[in-house]
């Protein structure tokens, strides 16, 4: 589904990728661990190409990302993104942000998108929110209309930038179990992510990155409970 | 003080103030949709659009808004080598002014979007919209409410500014002023409902400002 080679990527003159390798297969769910500044977003980034890689190949699909003649925006229709920070769209109502890719993207009507976006929030357990503004719900309802949101375009792939780290800790539960319910349905996802109990449950793979390099790759079992590199070791020992 | 005559000269003011508004209206609203056109080529990556509009905004920002109606109005049937029609000073104010907020506004609507977060945008382009689409339905209605101040206060600059239209023998409310001073020979009280009369303007355009900027900081981003 995702094959990553050697991946490279420099801000100027900061290398901050150096050369990243990655098979992720359908309906797999990758963790990715790291201390801060490792590059995961860079490289959950690259994989939509918000960023664009300096060198290296990156496969979506079958589809060469970096082919100049491959359209960016029928990619990223079949991969959907959610931030750590939401980016809700503020101006417009949960149901709206949910429907707006499907018809302006898609080109679905609006009876059906709006169909499908109550559907979607009935998913995400806030059917009662449709017409709320973003500023109105906490951060925990604001991220699942995020999940809904990406779901919409019936992606493929599902990347997630640390989804849980700027919500209060009684928040995280409620954006797990969307996600947990995503991964049982067969969602291939990259996750990146702190939540170890989230990794053992539904992670298939756990990706320990650290200064622009995958270190140790392993099932959730085998990193958390018996790293090898002492990288691994280190970080663990310090989150857990 | 003659009272009498400033009273007396209200209704040929009045005249001259409604082609002050027109000018003004005309030129704002066409400026609008130029600074909107060139704030867009000013952000592009591509620099055959990013360049001439900088070009443009420093040009019309960084010269007096007199030289640029001469260069028009005289200049330009010279250098362009046509026979300007009767109405040639009208239609040449219209353009000095139209291009000369249009720069000004191209500023404000670039800032404008400029302070929407990248967040945005990246949402957008994820969810598959082109860069035109995020534009369209994400980031300018956003942009929009937080441009309407700024606007404002570019009208109240510019009604203020189309005064030196009088030089192509415009008569708007200054011009108008001006020639019943040459008959009159009584500058003060003309002049000084002159300047009355653009204080109730921009006196109300300001206070409409402000209640749209009150009522967008109430429903904030919305
Ligand atoms: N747009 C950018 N411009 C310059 N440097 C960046 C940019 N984005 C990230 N970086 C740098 O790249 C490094 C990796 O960042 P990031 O991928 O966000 O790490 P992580 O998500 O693991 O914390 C950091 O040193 C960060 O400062
Ligand atoms: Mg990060």
């Amino acid at each position: 589904m995702i094959s990553v080679k050697n991946l490279h990527k420099y801000f100027g003159k900061l290398e901050v990728l150096k050369g990243v390798d990655a098979q992720i297969a359908e309906k797999e769910v990758v963790v990715v661990i790291g201390p801060s500044g490792s590059g995961k977003s860079t490289f959950l980034r690259c994989l939509n190409k918000l960023e664009e890689a300096t060198s290296g190949e990156i496969i979506i699909d079958g589809i060469p990302l970096n082919d100049n003649a491959t359209n960016i925006n029928m990619i990223r229709r079949e991969v959907g993104m959610v931030f750590q920070r939401f980016n809700l769209f503020p101006h417009k109502t949960a149901l709206k942000n949910i429907e707006l890719a499907p018809i302006k993207v898609r080109g679905q009507g609006r009876q059906e998108a709006e169909q499908k976006a109550r559907e979607l929030l009935r998913k995400v357990g806030l059917e009662d929110k449709a017409d709320v503004y973003p500023d109105q719900l906490s951060g925990g309802q604001q991220q699942r209309v995020a999940i809904a949101r990406a779901l919409a375009m019936h992606p493929k792939i599902m990347l997630f930038d640390e989804p849980t780290s700027a919500l209060d800790p009684e928040m995280v539960g409620e954006v797990l179990t969307v996600m947990k319910n995503l991964a049982r349905e067969g969602m291939t996802m990259v996750v990146v992510t702190h939540e170890m109990g989230f990794a053992r449950e539904v992670g298939d793979r756990v990706l320990f990155m650290d200064e622009g390099i995958i270190v140790e790759e392993g099932s959730p079992e085998e990193i958390f409970s018996n790293p090898k590199n002492p990288r691994t070791q280190s970080f663990l020992s310090k989150i857990l | 003080m003659n009272w009498q005559l400033s009273i007396s000269s209200i209704p040929d003011l009045l005249q001259g103030a409604i082609l002050t508004i027109e000018l003004t209206a005309v030129a704002v609203s066409s400026g609008t949709i130029i600074g909107l056109l060139m704030a867009m080529c000013r952000l592009s990556k591509r620099k055959f659009l990013s360049v001439p509009s900088a070009v443009y905004v420093d040009f019309f920002r960084g010269t007096p808004l007199l030289v640029q109606l001469l260069l028009i109005g005289y200049g330009a049937p010279q250098v362009l080598n046509f026979q300007a029609p009767d109405n040639w000073f009208y239609i040449a104010s219209i353009i000095a002014l139209a291009l000369n907020s249009g720069a000004y506004i191209t500023e404000i609507f670039r800032a404008g979007i400029q302070s929407i977060d990248r967040g945005q945008s990246e949402a957008a382009r994820s969810l598959g919209m082109s860069q035109t689409q995020s534009m369209l339905y994400v980031i300018l209605p956003q942009a929009v409410k937080r441009v309407i101040p700024p606007l404002g206060n570019e009208f109240i600059a510019m009604l203020k500014d189309s005064s030196l239209v009088s030089v192509l023998a415009i008569q708007e409310l200054l011009l108008s002023g001006k020639i019943i001073v040459g008959r009159t020979y009584q500058p003060f009280p003309v002049y000084i409902m002159v300047a009355l009369i653009y204080l109730v303007m921009t006196f109300i355009i300001s206070r409409f400002v402000n209640y749209t900027e009150r009522r967008f900081a109430k429903n904030d981003i919305r």
